[in-house]
C-alpha cells in the first residue's frame, strides 16, 4: 500500500492516482485565481480548462481496471484531458502524458529514477506538441527547468519519488517567475508583444501548481498576478 | 500596486440565465437542436453537428466543409451549418477548441469522397485540435485541407497576416469555402476559393464593456466605465489602443482608417460588409456605424454590394462591435450571392 508518496517510498498505480487526485483538488482551489491570472493577458479560461481536465482524469481513473499499472493511468489520463477540454491544454497535457505513459511502459512501480523519466517524459511531450522554446513565455518555461530538476534529484543516492517531483514543483515555480519578464513569443498572448511583460504566464504557474499537488508536499499556493509585478531577473 | 485582496472577490459576478454552468454547452446544443430539427442533426459525438446527408447537406462527390471552434461566439460557428454552407461543425467548451474526437466525427460525416475542408480561426489550441484531427481523418482515408482564417486587423501588422487572429470574417470566409463546395467544385478549387476569401477579408473591431465565462461569472478583463479599446480579440485579448469613448463617427473612423490603410480598393471595387455585435451592442449603435462606414466606402471609392448588421459572432454579453470589409472579384461575387440556408443564416433565392 501506499499513501501516495508522503511516506517516501516507490509509487505504485494507485499511488499516481492519489497524486492525480490531489491535481484535480489544487486547480479546484486555484481556478478562479488561474482564470484572472489569463485574463491579464490571454482569454482569462485557463482555470476552467485545467480544471474541467483534471476533473475529468479523474473520474476515468475511478473506472475499474482503468489504472491497472502506471502507463495504463497515464494514458487513461490522457484520453480523458484531452476529450474533456480540448483548448491548447488538451493537446499539450495529453501528448505529455502520453510520453510520460510511454517511457514507464513495462514498470508496476515509479522509482526516483522513474519520477525523474515522467518529468522529463511530460517536458518533452509539452515542447513536442507545442513547439514553443524556453523563454517563449509558455508552460514550457516551467517543464523544461521542472524536467532538468527532476532528473537531477533523481540522480542523488537516495532520492525519493516525492524529492524528485517536489524539485521538478520548485523548479517549475522559479521558471513560473520568470514568465513574468518574458516577453511571449507563442500562443495568444504573443499577440501582445512588449504588453505581455510583467505578467505571468498561466500556463507556468499551472505546471508549477500540478506538480507541487502531485509531489504532495505541503499546502499549494497559486501566487498572485497582483502583487507579483517582477520575478527574479532572466538567467 | 497595494490593492486590496478581496477587490476581486468583492467584484459583482455577472449575471447570467444558466442552470449547471458546467453544462451549459451541453444544454446550448440541445436547445439548438430542438429549435433546428431541419438544419442540424446530432452525429455520433456530443459536440459534432451537421446537416442532414442529402440534397442540404453532405452527399457523393461533394467536397465537405467542416468548421469549428469555442462556445461562445454564436451564431458562430453551429448557425453555419446547413445547405450552401458548413456540412458539420465541432463544438468545443466556452472560448476552448474542440478536442479532436468530434472534429473526426465531422469529417467522416462531412465526407463525399472528394475530400473535407478544415476552416477555423487561428488560435494555437484550434490549430493542433484540429491538426490532430486531420491525421487521424487521413488515418481513416479521408483526404483533409485546412484553412485558417486571419481577419483581424488588429492581431498583427500586415506582412505578418498569418499570425492573426480569425474573428468575424470568418462570416465571408466560410460563405465563399461553402458555395464553392455546393457547386461542387473540386477540393482544390474549394481550398483555392477559401484561401482568397480569406486574404480579400479584413476585421477591425471595438469593445466597451467585457464578457465573463458562465463558470466564473467575473469579467474576463477591466475596463473603465468611460473607456473603450480598439482591436480587442473576441475573448477579450488586449488590443492595440486603450482611450476614452468616442462617438460612433469616430470609434469607425478609427476602425476603417486601420482597415483601409491596408485594403486600398481600386475604384468601382466591390466589397461586402458586416457590421456585427460583440453581444450586448444593439441594432441601433450598430446601424448609427454602419452609416458611418458606408460614407467611407464610398469616399474611397469602393461600391457595395451587400451589408450585413447584427450579432454573427459575438463574445457572449461583451459590448462593442466589429466592421468586416470582404473585397470581392467576379468569382467571390458569385459565392457570396449563392444561396444558402443555414439555421441561423439564410440568404439568397434558391
Amino acid at each position: 500500500m501506499s499513501d501516495g508518496g508522503a511516506d517516501g517510498g516507490d509509487w505504485d498505480a494507485a499511488a499516481l492516482v492519489a497524486g492525480l487526485g490531489r491535481v484535480d483538488e489544487a486547480m479546484r482551489a486555484h481556478r478562479d485565481g488561474l482564470c484572472e491570472l489569463d485574463g491579464v493577458i490571454g482569454d482569462a479560461d485557463h482555470g476552467v480548462t485545467m480544471t474541467t481536465g483534471f476533473k475529468a482524469v479523474r473520474a476515468a481513473l475511478d473506472e475499474p481496471g482503468a489504472a491497472a499499472d502506471p502507463t495504463a493511468a497515464l494514458n487513461a489520463a490522457a484520453r480523458a484531458f484531452l476529450n474533456a477540454v480540448g483548448a491548447s491544454a488538451g493537446p499539450l497535457y495529453a501528448t505529455a502524458l502520453m510520453r510520460a505513459a510511454a517511457a514507464l511502459k513495462g514498470r508496476e512501480s515509479i522509482d526516483a529514477e522513474g519520477a525523474g523519466a515522467l518529468v522529463a517524459a511530460m517536458a518533452d511531450g509539452v515542447a513536442a506538441r507545442g513547439k514553443a522554446e524556453v523563454g517563449d513565455k509558455t508552460m514550457l518555461d516551467a517543464w523544461r527547468p521542472a524536467a532538468e530538476a527532476a532528473v537531477e534529484a533523481a540522480a542523488v543516492a537516495g532520492a525519493t519519488v516525492a524529492d524528485v517531483i517536489g524539485a521538478a514543483a520548485e523548479a517549475a515555480e522559479t521558471g513560473s517567475r520568470r514568465t513574468v519578464d518574458m516577453q511571449a513569443r507563442k500562443g495568444r498572448s504573443a499577440k501582445l508583444g512588449e504588453r505581455s511583460i510583467g505578467h505571468m504566464d498561466a500556463g507556468a504557474a499551472s505546471a508549477a501548481l500540478l506538480l507541487r499537488a502531485l509531489a504532495g508536499r505541503g499546502a499549494v499556493e497559486l501566487p498572485s498576478p497582483r502583487t507579483i509585478t517582477h520575478g527574479p531577473p532572466p538567467r | 500596486m497595494a490593492e486590496d485582496p478581496d477587490a476581486s472577490a468583492a467584484r459583482a459576478r455577472t449575471k447570467k440565465l444558466v442552470n449547471d454552468a458546467d453544462e451549459v454547452v451541453e444544454e446550448m446544443i440541445e436547445g439548438v437542436l430542438a429549435a433546428h430539427p431541419a438544419h442540424l442533426v446530432r452525429l455520433d459525438h456530443p459536440r459534432a453537428l451537421g446537416a442532414p446527408r442529402g440534397e442540404r447537406g453532405p452527399r457523393e462527390g461533394k467536397v465537405g466543409l467542416v468548421i469549428g471552434g469555442g462556445s461562445g461566439h454564436e451564431p458562430t460557428f453551429l448557425g453555419y451549418v446547413g445547405r450552401g454552407l458548413a456540412d458539420a461543425v465541432a463544438v468545443g467548451n466556452v472560448f476552448a477548441s474542440p478536442p479532436p474526437d468530434p472534429i473526426v466525427e465531422c469529417a467522416r460525416h462531412a465526407s463525399g469522397g472528394e475530400g473535407v475542408l478544415f476552416m477555423y480561426g487561428n488560435y494555437a489550441g484550434d490549430v493542433m485540435n484540429f491538426d490532430m484531427a486531420a491525421e487521424m481523418a487521413a488515418m481513416d482515408g479521408i483526404e483533409v485541407r485546412t484553412v485558417i482564417t486571419t481577419d483581424d486587423v488588429a492581431s498583427a501588422p500586415a506582412d505578418r497576416k498569418d499570425e492573426r487572429r480569425g474573428v468575424a470574417g470568418n462570416f465571408f470566409s466560410f460563405k465563399a469555402a461553402g458555395a464553392a463546395c455546393d457547386a461542387m467544385l473540386g477540393l482544390d478549387e474549394c481550398e483555392r476559393i477559401a484561401r482568397k476569401a480569406n486574404e480579400r477579408t479584413l476585421t477591425m473591431g471595438v469593445a466597451l464593456s467585457p464578457c465573463s465565462l458562465p463558470q466564473t461569472r467575473v469579467p474576463n478583463f477591466e475596463i473603465g466605465p468611460d473607456e473603450m479599446e480598439i482591436g480587442l480579440g473576441i475573448h477579450g485579448e488586449p488590443g492595440v489602443r486603450r482611450g476614452p469613448l468616442e462617438s460612433a463617427d469616430a470609434v469607425v473612423d478609427a476602425l476603417m482608417d486601420a482597415i483601409l490603410d491596408e485594403m486600398t480598393p481600386e475604384r468601382g471595387e466591390r466589397v461586402a460588409v458586416l457590421v456585427n455585435s460583440l453581444g450586448a451592442t444593439p441594432p441601433m449603435e450598430l446601424y448609427v456605424m454602419n452609416r458611418r462606414v458606408h460614407r467611407r466606402l464610398a469616399d474611397a471609392g469602393a461600391r457595395v454590394h451587400a451589408t450585413w448588421v447584427g450579432p454573427y459572432c459575438t463574445s457572449m454579453e461583451m459590448a462593442g462591435a466589429s466592421v468586416t470589409i470582404h473585397r470581392l472579384d467576379a468569382e467571390l461575387v458569385e459565392m457570396l450571392d449563392r444561396s444558402c440556408d443555414c439555421a441561423m443564416f439564410r440568404s439568397g433565392q434558391r
